[in-house]
C-alpha cells in the first residue's frame, strides 16, 4: 500500500525538489528581456562560461559521490595550479606544453594538500563541508607565506615580471600572456557566428566521460557504499578512511586542473584572490544546478554553469536598465552565491525531515489499511 | 502460527544427516566457553556442538547470554576489548581463535544481525556483493590497483541469482533496499551469506547464525523464512537460530538450547518439546519467590486518567502499531515484553518525541500529538529510558537538574518582583527541595552542586526520578527505570517508585524489559507484541503465563506445528 498522493501534491513535491533552479528560471527569464542582450551575444557568453568553469565543477562530483558533502577544500588545488602557473610564466613555457608542464607541476601539491585534507576531515566526520571551508582559509596563509616570501628568496623565481621591485614575492597580478587561451584557440570554429572552443570543450567531455566510468569501478562502487552507510561498509572489509581520502585526492588534482583550465581563458592571474572565491563559485553553480549535499550529477553541473552565469551575465545590465546601477551585477554575484548555498543547505535539512515525516505517514497509512 | 510442512521427507533426510555424521567430527564445538565483563560473569561453563546440516534454535530472555556467546563465536572487538573469553572453539576438529569476524567470514561462518546492515540506494545485487564483487580488468589497474577495474555486473546477477534461487523466495534482484518490504532486506542479508562461495583464501558458507531473523516479519514471510533454512540444511548448511518466537523454533529446529543467566539450562531434541516446556526453562525463576501481597486495586470504582486509542507511533526499532489502553487514576501499570516489540515507543509517541497518531485522552480532554509540551502542561512527566541523552544536563549541578522542568513548565522555585515582569531564581527554594530528595532517594553525591556526568548511574536514575517528582506530575511514565544500575539501586529505585505513588496517589506507568519488577511493583501488567497489547494480566498472575504471553502465546493451547 503506497500513501495516495493527488496530483496537485505531487506537483509540488517535484517543484519543492527542485525549488533553487525553478528559482533561477524565473529569475532570468525576467532579467534576459531587461538586460537587452541579444540572443547571439548570450550564447556566446554562455558557452565561454562553460568552457571555463565547468571542468571545476565537475571536481566537486567525486566528494559527494563519496558522502562527504560539497569539498569546498578544492581552493586547495587552485592553489597547487596557480603555483604551477607561476613556475611556467618564469620558465617562459608557452602555448599547450605551458599548460602541461602547469598541470605536471599541480598534481604533487594537490595529491599532498589532497591527502592532508582527507586526513583531516576523517577526523571531523559529519562536518566536512565547514572543515573543508576553513581548511581552505589556512592553507591561503601558507599559500601567500610561500608566495609572498618564498618565491623568489627560496624557490628560484627569476622574471621581473613576475616579481615584486624589492626582489622576493610575486606581484599582485601576473600577466599569463603566454598560455593566454592557448588551449581555446587551439580549435576554435565558429557556429552561428558563435566562437567555441572545441579543443577545451573536448578536454571537459573527456573529463565527463571519466566520471561516468569511475562510477563503474570498484573504487567508484566503494565511494557510493562508504557515502550511504560508513558502519555497513566498514563491515564488508571496505576501507573507510582510505576510500574517503582517495576521493578528496582526486577531487583536489582536478580541481588544480580546473582552476588551470580556467586561468588560461581569462588570461591574467590575481595572485593572491584568484582562487579564494572560485570555490564557492562553483559549489554555488552545482547547486543551482539542482544538486545537493548528497546527489550531484553531471546534468547539475551543465544546468548550473549556465543559469547561474546566465544571471551574472544579464545583471549588470538588467541592473543599469532598471536603475542605472551597473553595480548592481557585482552585489548580486556575491550575495546570490551564498544566498543560494545557504538555501540549499537549510532545505536539505528540510527535506531530511520532511522525508522522516512521509515514513510516519506511510505508517499510519499502512495501518488503516490493516483495519 | 500454523506451519505445515510438506514434510515427511524432510525428517527423514535430517535423520539421514545426522546418521551419516554420527561417526564425523561436529562442524562446530564449544567447550567450556565463559565470559565476564570486569568481574560481572555473564557466560559460565558452555558447552555444545553442531553438526553439518544441523539447525540449532536457541532461546533465552534478554540479557541471558545469548548475543555475547555469538560475539565470542565471532571474535567481535567487543570481546577482546573486555579481556577476551575462556574455553575452546572448534571448528571441523580444529581449535580456532578469530581475531575480527572478517576471519570467523574466511572460516565459512556468516552472520545476520538483528538490524539489518544494508545500504538503501544499492539494489538486492549490489548488497549481495557488496565489496566482493566480480571485476573485468582494464588498463587502468596496472597503473593504480586492483579498484579500478569495473565491475562485471553479469557475472554480479549470475551469483546473487544463484544464491537467492538456493532460497527459493520471490526477491527480485534489481530492487532498490530502500523500497523493500521487510521480509526481502532480510533475504537479501541471508542471499549475501550464501553467495559467498568457497575461493581459494576464503572457505564457502558452512554456518549460519540468524539473529532473530523473524521478529520483524510478518507470518507469510517468516513462513517462507523457515522453508528457505530447511532448504539450506539439506544442502548441508548448520544453521543456529535464535528467535522469541517458540513455535517457529519447536516447527524448524533439530534441537533446541535454552539459556539462562549465563549458562545452558537444556539442551533437548525439538520433537515433542512444547512451548510451555520451553517458556518454563527460559523464564525459570522460581515462581513463588517474587510474591508479594497483591494491593487489591478496584478498578470498577476508580475513574480512567488516561485512555489510549489506537496510538501509533514511528520509533525506529521499537515501533508502535495499534495500542488500546486504560490507565486508571493511582494504579501502577506496568508494560513488558520483549525487546524491540514496542514497549518503549508507547510513552515515547505519547509525548511527542516520534511521530505518532491515534488519540491520547487525559482527564477526559484530548492531548495533541507530537508536541512535547502539551503532554507536560496537561501534568503528565516521562522519565526517558536514554538516562545521558534525553534524561539529564550531565554538565550541570544536582540543583539544577532536578529543578530545571518544574522551573520551565510550572515556574516553581521562581521569586517575582514588579507584578510578574521580573523573576528571579529562588535559589534557596532549590537547595532546600533537592537536600530532600537526595534524603529521600539515597542519592549519593558529594554536595547538591556535583555535576551529574559525576554520578554513577543508578544515581543519576534517581535524579532523573527527582526531577520528575519534582514537577508533582498526575501521571508519571516511567522507561526501564532500572537498566544498567546495580540491584542495590534497583530496589531503591523500585522502592521509591511505589512509595511515591501511594503518599501521593500519583499514577505510574512503568515500561521495563524485565517482567520480575513489574511483578514486584505493579497492579496490572499489559505485555506488547508486534506493536500491538498481546494481553493484560494482574501482577500477581504466574510468571510463566506472562512468559508465554512475551513470545506471542495467547494461552496453553497449542496450534499448529507437525514437527
Amino acid at each position: 500500500m503506497t500513501l495516495h498522493m493527488t496530483k496537485t501534491q505531487k506537483l509540488l513535491r517535484i517543484m519543492g525538489n527542485n525549488m533553487v533552479p525553478i528559482l533561477f528560471l524565473v529569475i532570468c527569464a525576467f532579467g534576459i528581456p531587461l538586460s537587452g542582450y541579444s540572443a547571439n551575444f548570450l550564447a556566446s557568453e554562455i558557452v565561454i562560461r562553460i568552457s571555463r568553469n565547468s571542468f571545476l565543477i565537475v571536481s566537486l562530483l567525486i566528494p559527494i559521490l563519496a558522502g562527504m558533502g560539497l569539498n569546498f577544500g578544492m581552493t586547495l588545488g587552485a592553489m597547487a595550479g596557480q603555483i604551477g602557473l607561476i613556475l611556467i610564466s618564469d620558465w617562459g613555457i608557452v602555448g599547450i606544453p605551458g599548460i602541461i608542464l602547469a598541470m605536471i607541476i599541480s598534481t604533487p601539491i594537490s595529491v599532498l594538500l589532497g591527502w592532508w585534507c582527507g586526513k583531516i576531515l576523517n577526523m571531523a566526520r559529519g562536518r566536512e563541508m565547514v572543515t573543508s571551508y576553513i581548511i581552505g582559509f589556512f592553507m591561503n596563509g601558507i599559500y601567500q607565506l610561500v608566495v609572498l616570501y618564498g618565491m623568489g628568496a627560496v624557490i628560484p623565481v627569476r622574471s621581473n615580471a613576475l616579481l615584486l621591485p624589492r626582489g622576493y614575492g610575486i606581484r599582485n597580478t601576473v600577466n599569463l600572456i603566454g598560455i593566454r587561451r592557448a588551449l581555446d584557440d587551439l580549435l576554435l570554429i565558429r557556429l552561428f557566428g558563435i566562437p567555441i572552443p572545441l579543443a577545451t570543450l573536448l578536454v571537459i567531455t573527456v573529463l565527463c566521460l571519466f566520471i561516468l566510468w569511475f562510477k563503474k569501478t570498484k573504487l567508484g562502487q566503494d565511494m557510493r557504499a562508504v557515502g550511504q552507510d560508513m558502519e555497513v561498509a566498514r563491515a564488508a572489509g571496505i576501507k573507510v578512511e582510505h576510500t574517503r581520502i582517495i576521493s578528496i585526492v582526486i577531487s583536489t588534482v582536478f580541481a588544480g586542473y580546473g582552476m588551470i583550465l580556467y586561468l588560461q581563458n581569462i588570461g591574467t592571474l590575481n595572485t593572491y584572490n584568484s582562487h579564494m572565491q572560485i570555490g564557492m563559485f562553483s559549489v554555488a553553480a552545482l547547486l543551482v544546478g539542482g544538486a545537493s549535499v548528497s546527489k550531484a550529477n553531471i546534468r547539475n553541473v551543465f544546468l548550473g554553469v549556465i543559469l547561474f552565469h546566465l544571471m551574472f551575465i544579464i545583471s549588470p545590465m538588467a541592473g543599469k536598465n532598471l536603475i542605472g546601477q551597473a553595480q548592481l551585477g557585482e552585489y548580486f554575484r556575491v550575495f546570490v552565491s551564498y544566498g543560494v548555498i545557504t538555501i540549499s543547505l537549510v532545505l536539505y535539512e528540510v527535506r531530511k525531515k520532511r522525508d522522516q515525516h512521509y515514513v510516519g505517514l506511510q505508517l499510519a497509512a499502512d495501518q488503516e489499511a490493516l483495519q | 502460527m500454523t506451519v505445515v510442512w510438506a514434510d515427511k521427507s524432510h525428517n527423514q533426510v535430517l535423520k539421514d544427516i545426522k546418521e551419516m555424521h554420527e561417526n564425523e567430527v561436529p562442524l562446530l564445538e564449544m567447550k567450556h566457553i565463559s565470559k565476564d565483563f570486569f568481574g560481572n560473569k555473564v557466560l559460565t561453563d558452555i558447552n555444545f556442538s553442531l553438526n553439518k546440516g544441523e539447525i540449532l534454535g536457541l532461546v533465552g530472555e534478554n540479557g541471558a547470554g545469548k548475543s555475547t556467546l555469538m560475539k565470542i563465536l565471532f571474535g567481535m572487538d567487543e570481546i577482546h576489548q573486555t579481556g577476551g573469553y575462556g574455553g575452546d572453539i572448534i571448528i571441523n576438529g580444529e581449535k580456532v581463535q578469530f581475531s575480527s569476524p572478517i576471519d570467523a567470514l574466511a572460516k565459512g561462518i556468516g552472520m545476520v544481525h538483528q538490524e539489518f546492515s544494508l545500504l538503501p540506494d544499492f539494489t538486492a545485487t549490489e548488497n549481495i556483493l557488496l565489496n566482493r564483487e566480480p571485476l573485468k580488468y582494464t588498463v587502468f589497474s596496472e597503473l593504480f590497483g586492483e579498484r579500478l577495474n569495473i565491475l562485471d555486473r553479469e557475472k554480479m546477477d549470475q551469483i546473487a541469482e544463484r544464491a537467492i534461487g538456493r532460497l527459493k523466495v520471490p526477491l527480485d534482484k534489481d530492487m532498490m533496499v530502500s523500497q523493500m518490504p521487510v521480509g526481502h532486506k532480510q533475504f537479501t542479508e541471508i542471499a549475501r551469506e550464501l553467495s559467498k562461495e568457497a575461493t581459494d583464501v576464503v572457505e564457502g558458507i558452512k554456518l549460519l547464525v540468524l539473529d532473530e531473523p523473524t521478529a520483524v516479519l510478518s507470518e507469510q514471510e517468516a513462513d517462507s523464512l523457515l522453508k528457505a533454512m530447511r532448504l539450506l540444511s539439506e544442502s548441508g548448511i548448520s544453521i543456529i537460530f535464535i528467535s522469541h518466537r517458540l513455535q517457529e523454533i519447536i516447527d524448524v529446529c533439530n534441537t533446541i538450547m535454552v539459556m539462562r543467566d549465563g549458562q545452558i539450562i537444556k539442551t533437548v531434541p525439538s520433537q515433542g518439546v512444547v512451548i510451555a516446556d520451553i517458556a518454563r526453562w527460559m523464564v525459570g525463576r522460581d515462581v513463588g519467590s517474587s510474591k508479594r501481597e497483591a494491593r487489591g486495586f478496584d478498578y470498577e470504582n476508580t475513574p480512567v486518567l488516561l485512555s489510549l486509542q489506537n496510538l501509533w507511533v514511528d520509533m525506529p526499532g521499537e515501533v508502535v502499531r495499534d495500542v488500546s489502553l486504560d490507565v486508571h487514576k493511582g494504579e501502577i501499570l506496568g508494560i513488558g515484553g520483549m525487546a524491540g516489540q514496542g514497549k518503549l515507543g508507547i510513552p515515547n509517541g505519547a509525548m511527542g518525541l516520534f511521530p505518532a497518531g491515534g488519540k491520547v485522552i487525559f482527564e477526559g480532554k484530548e492531548i495533541a500529538l507530537n508536541n512535547p509540551r502539551h503532554f507536560l502542561d496537561a501534568g503528565m512527566a516521562f522519565v526517558s529510558e536514554d538516562r545521558r541523552g534525553v534524561g539529564l544536563l550531565l554538565d550541570e549541578s544536582l540543583e539544577w537538574n532536578i529543578s530545571f522542568t518544574a522551573m520551565q513548565i510550572q515556574e516553581k522555585y521562581l521569586k517575582r518582583y514588579l507584578g510578574g515582569l521580573l523573576k528571579w531564581r529562588d535559589q534557596a527554594a532549590i537547595e532546600e527541595e533537592t537536600e530532600s530528595y537526595v534524603k529521600q532517594l539515597e542519592i549519593r553525591c558529594t554536595s547538591t552542586k556535583q555535576k551529574a556526568k559525576e554520578l554513577s548511574g543508578g544515581n543519576q536514575q534517581k535524579v532523573c526520578l527527582a526531577k520528575a517528582f519534582a514537577v508533582g506530575p498526575k501521571l508519571l511514565f516511567v522507561s526501564e527505570p532500572t537498566r544498567g544500575i546495580d540491584i542495590g539501586a534497583k530496589s531503591l529505585v523500585l522502592k521509591a517508585l511505589r512509595k511515591y505513588n501511594e503518599e501521593n496517589g500519583t499514577t505510574i506507568v512503568m515500561i521495563s524489559s524485565e517482567l520480575e519488577e513489574l511483578r514486584a511493583i505493579c497492579d496490572r501488567v499489559a505485555i506488547i507484541s508486534d506493536g500491538k497489547v498481546f494481553g493484560i494480566l494482574p501482577a500477581t498472575t504466574d510468571s510463566a503465563e506472562f512468559g508465554l504471553l512475551m513470545i506471542g502465546q495467547k494461552s496453553q493451547v497449542l496450534e499448529g506445528g507437525s514437527v
